[in-house]
């Protein structure tokens, strides 16, 4: 590890100047993915801001029904906290099914969302890797492929988004707050993510300069159920094969709102909007929700090691729904 | 100690710049020192402040034997650097009881022997600690059955709630035991 500064940002406003001034620092919050990836060799920043210490801890509950998390609410707190338990139950669930219960008192909700692959390819610097190192070429593609994408890679990069949290804040249309030099936007969560395509190395639109400073979730529809259910190689502290987060809404035997996220299976969280479209307006029952998971199935492109993926999805999804409709979870 | 044990494998950082003054206090002792901004909150402890009990198993966040209270909470101490942590409570397994009077989950480690060679046993039980205060406060875990109730004290909510701590000897079986006796 190179030596670097340490900047305690005072404000956002604060965070944003400083950055602007050195664009090739970066910004620390929680450490649980940035202090590894220097310790590994995979970022070599000279200075790193610290925003984890600015006043954007809170959970609010805006006028308009909307849930407002500010960007340093820890992983542990955001699970745990009152409305996201008895609101966005798929929330809280894949928050808790995610790293360790150390882990999830340190990490962040924005360093939860910008985390990077855990590719083996592009964790280990002595291997070529595109979205390390643009241009290296894939190590994934002709190699060990069980954790990776089974929709939208690309010829450039296969790599899965890691994270939980933000296949459910997809599934719940979340919106991401963050603040540059021209003051506060606001972007789906959606179009936060992107596809590898020839530019494996952006996982984000983002712009190089912004700070997340919340995410934002709306209300939920009235008498919705949701949960999130994640598959891996052991029962806990493991990332994902594949996840499903889902939230359904039935009303006398038919579905009249789903909204479904896919997590493992893409290089982002894929919203499963081919599955939603076969749900509603159907009648709950099992051959819906196999029809529903074909739907969203019948478009994926899995890799040569990794077809099981395909599968293990399938009834991922019909598991996940039949269990909302059968109970609260 | 040699100079490069000391600083946690790294040459010192000559230039202030690359340094960061910070007060911790560990086991109710505090600490005023400057550190290498590169120092993690576990080399800080073992190297520069003598405190042993934090253990360096994986050094990447996946083990869990560098486990401390951090501010009154379980953390990973690996992959925290020590610079952004100004002002930290840090309590580890030594200062949670002494010799004569163990803490309730050290002696039902040893009551249950719920270790074998002992190296991830620090991280054990001040994980135990800090996942015993969660389940008090009513927090859920992903096996909770009713998201709004509080958990049960089962077997299965134990081994989820501790499964952030790796035990190469496997000792699973007694350190669920010890912890059920903890919590009686």
């Amino acid at each position: 590890m190179i030596p670097f500064a340490y900047h305690q940002a005072d404000s956002v406003q604060d965070a944003i100047t400083v950055l602007a001034d050195r664009p090739d620092a970066v910004f620390l919050a929680g450490g649980t993915n940035l202090v590894d990836h220097m310790k590994l060799g995979i970022i070599e920043p000279p200075l790193l801001i610290d925003v984890g210490h600015l006043p954007l801890a809170d959970v609010d509950l805006l006028p308009d029904g909307m849930l407002h998390i500010g960007a340093a609410v820890r992983n542990s707190d955001l699970a745990a906290h009152p409305l996201v338990r008895s609101r966005y139950a798929t929330l809280s669930r894949a928050l808790l099914s995610a790293a360790s219960g150390q882990l999830r008192n340190l990490a962040t909700t924005a360093g939860n969302l910008l985390q990077r692959t855990r590719c083996v390819y592009f964790q280990d610097i002595t291997t070529p890797c595109n979205k390390r190192a643009p241009g290296t070429g894939c190590s994934a593609i002709d190699g060990y492929l069980r954790y990776h994408a089974i929709f939208g890679a690309s010829e450039h990069c296969v790599a899965v988004h890691p994270s939980d949290m933000a296949v459910a804040m997809a599934a719940l249309d979340a919106r991401v707050v963050f603040h540059d030099a021209d003051g506060e936007h606001r972007m789906a969560l959606e179009d936060f993510y992107r596809l590898p395509g020839e530019h494996p190395d952006r996982d984000t639109t983002l712009p190089h300069g912004a700070l997340i400073t919340a995410v934002e979730i709306p209300e939920p529809p009235t008498g919705a159920r949701s949960t999130y259910r994640k598959v891996r190689d052991r029962a806990s502290y493991a990332f994902a094969l594949t996840s499903v987060a889902a939230e359904l809404v039935v009303d006398d035997d038919t579905i009249t709102s789903a909204r479904i996220a896919l997590g493992g299976v893409a290089h982002k969280p894929w919203r499963a909007r081919h599955a939603e479209q076969a749900l509603i307006g159907s009648p709950m029952n099992g051959e819906t929700l196999l029809r529903a998971a074909d739907a969203e199935l019948e478009l994926a492109e899995p890799l040569p090691d990794n077809r099981f993926k395909v599968d293990l999805t399938r009834r991922t999804i019909v598991a996940t729904l039949a269990s909302l409709a059968g109970e609260n979870r | 100690m040699p100079f490069h044990v000391r600083w946690g494998g790294y040459a010192p950082a000559m230039e202030s710049a690359h340094c960061t003054d910070v007060t911790v206090t560990v086991d109710g002792t505090r600490h005023e020192v400057r550190v290498d901004n590169r120092i993690t909150l576990l080399d800080l402890l073992r190297e520069q402040l003598d405190a042993k009990a934090p253990k360096k198993g994986c050094d990447h966040g996946q083990c869990g034997s560098c486990t401390v209270l951090l501010d009154g909470r379980r953390a990973t101490t690996c992959l925290a650097f020590a610079a952004a942590h100004n002002g930290a409570e840090i309590v580890t397994a030594a200062g949670l009881g002494d010799d004569d009077d163990l803490h309730p989950i050290a002696q039902a480690f040893l009551d249950h022997d719920g270790f074998q060679c002992g190296y991830c046993t620090p991280g054990q039980i001040c994980s135990a600690v800090g996942m015993l205060d969660e389940l008090k406060a009513g927090q859920p875990s992903y096996v909770t059955d009713e998201l709004n109730e509080p958990a049960a004290a089962s077997v299965e909510e134990i081994r989820e709630r501790m499964s952030g701590n790796l035990c190469r000897c496997a000792a699973y079986p007694n350190i669920v035991a010890a912890i059920q006796q903890a919590m009686r």
